[in-house]
């Protein structure tokens, strides 16, 4: 992968986290946003495999742990991003065949992926709330990205098979 | 799809490094948990922090000015129907406290002999640098933080008051050169000194970690005797030289009183003044005569 498609898919994780804090905060519901960045991680798994996805997921989990005015442990969001990576890498073939499989695989990835932020807070003692505001948090932000999902999978997917070395040139 | 044929082809020596470079980004994330949580409060991540808020906060604010046309509107259709209500509530509010008030200007009077005192008394010198609102952290992420405008250059530290019309908003957690972040009292791990306004009781307020309508804090007395009366108002209690809040900003009124069978104390449950999910412009408590690139209200004849 060359410079320039790397400063793409820079681009879009930069553009997904600043969305998300600094635009998204005025369609909030009790303070819960679409998770873009999962979406684009997502998204790059099921276009480009795990191993990238995994890569875009630690890159983009560290920016949202460093970026203000994020406040918690750092490597909370990169962890649970490389997990999703992980996991929608699992499933890839299948998502890439069907929108509804897509669609299944981002809310599989939302849940596990506030989950995965919740239960680390939970044990370092950072930011923990009670189990039944976790819950619910967990549960808007699963509606949010269902919703976001459609409008941007589909593209995202395009964008990044775009950046793919063409295989034949091996 | 004839990509992923010519995957599964080289799939064994693909999947074998693909495993392996993942293994090694959760690796990886796990030793930036690590490094971070051990390093308290001098982690080594600090630096890498402010370098990303020096890029990432002017992003911010570029992008929060951008689309703020639309977040008026956004608020105009939201806060419509709220607001009419409020016109039917204060309007009938006003000419019940109009008659009230006319009915006691002595006590008014020697209210404001007291006030004045207290002022003259306080006179630390309170000055604002305005700022605004341009990113709110997601809800995802469990903690309340917001980025505001304003950093280093206009005269903002750590650990300074943050406040808005309405009453206490938080205090700054770090700022870089043109943002900072700002921890709003709402967060779990806030914790301001409190004093009741009609005993002046002290005690302590600890965030809930919820925005929205449901937006608590805890209030826990110093004095396990004292019960709070429903309705009364807390105000800050202030620190020494004002670090991290400054005395007198108002935060909130006592919505309810409770009392759990294995402890003595009452804990009251506080309706904070600021409605946290609309913030926008908020001021910074910095010294007097602080320089810097932002117009420093300095109030007059004291505080507030």
């Amino acid at each position: 992968m060359n410079i320039s498609r790397m400063g793409l898919v820079g681009f879009v994780i930069l553009l997904a986290v600043v969305l998300q804090v600094a635009v998204f905060s005025l369609f909030s519901v009790n303070g819960v946003v679409p998770n873009l960045a999962m979406i684009v991680v997502v998204a790059a798994t099921i276009a480009r495999g795990p191993q990238f996805g995994a890569t875009v997921g630690f890159v983009a989990g560290l920016l949202l742990d460093l970026a203000p005015p994020a406040d918690h442990v750092a490597g909370r969001w990169a962890l649970a991003l490389v997990l999703v990576a992980i996991l929608a890498g699992r499933v890839r073939t299948d998502a890439r065949r069907s929108p509804i499989a897509g669609l299944a695989t981002v809310a599989v990835c939302s849940f596990i992926a506030t989950s995965v932020f919740a239960l680390s807070g939970v044990v370092l003692g950072d930011h923990a709330l009670p189990a039944s505001e976790m819950t619910q948090v967990i549960g808007i932000a699963l509606l949010w990205d269902i919703v976001c999902a459609p409008l941007l999978l589909p593209g995202l997917m395009a964008l990044f098979e775009r950046t793919r070395t063409p295989e034949l040139a091996y | 799809m004839t990509d992923d044929d010519g995957r599964t082809r080289f799939g064994r020596q693909r999947g074998g490094s693909s495993r392996a470079v993942v293994g090694v980004l959760v690796a990886a994330s796990l030793t930036v948990i690590t490094v971070d949580a051990a390093g308290g409060d001098h982690s080594p991540i600090d630096p890498a922090r402010a370098a990303i808020g020096n890029v990432i906060g002017p992003i911010e604010s570029t992008t929060a000015t951008a689309v703020r046309p639309f977040r008026e509107t956004m608020a105009y259709f939201s806060s419509n129907d709220d607001l009419r209500a409020d016109v039917a509530r204060l309007s009938a509010q006003n000419s019940r406290l109009r008659s009230e008030a006319e009915q006691v200007p002595l006590d008014r009077n020697r209210l404001r002999e007291l006030d004045g005192l207290t002022k003259t008394a306080n006179e630390t010198g309170y000055a604002l640098v305005a700022a605004r609102v341009v990113g709110m952290g997601p809800m995802q992420s469990f903690s309340r933080t917001v980025t505001i405008d304003a950093g280093t250059s206009s005269g903002i530290h750590k650990d300074m008051t943050v406040l808005n019309n309405d009453g206490l908003v938080g205090r700054v957690l770090s700022a870089t050169r043109t943002t900072a972040v700002v921890l709003l009292v709402l967060d779990t791990d806030s914790v301001v000194g409190g004093r009741l306004g009609s005993n002046l009781e002290i005690g302590f307020l600890r965030g809930r970690g919820v925005t929205g309508d449901r937006g608590r804090l805890d209030l826990d007395l110093v004095d396990h005797s004292v019960s709070p009366a429903t309705g009364d108002v807390v105000v800050t209690w202030g620190s020494q030289n004002g670090v991290p809040y400054v005395a007198g900003i108002p935060i909130g009124k006592v919505e309810s009183v409770y009392s759990t069978p294995r402890e003595l104390a009452k804990h009251a449950v506080i309706d904070p003044f600021v409605d946290f999910t609309s913030l926008d412009v908020v001021g910074v408590v910095v010294p007097r005569r602080t320089q810097g690139d932002r117009l420093v209200i300095n109030g007059v004849g004291g505080k507030r």
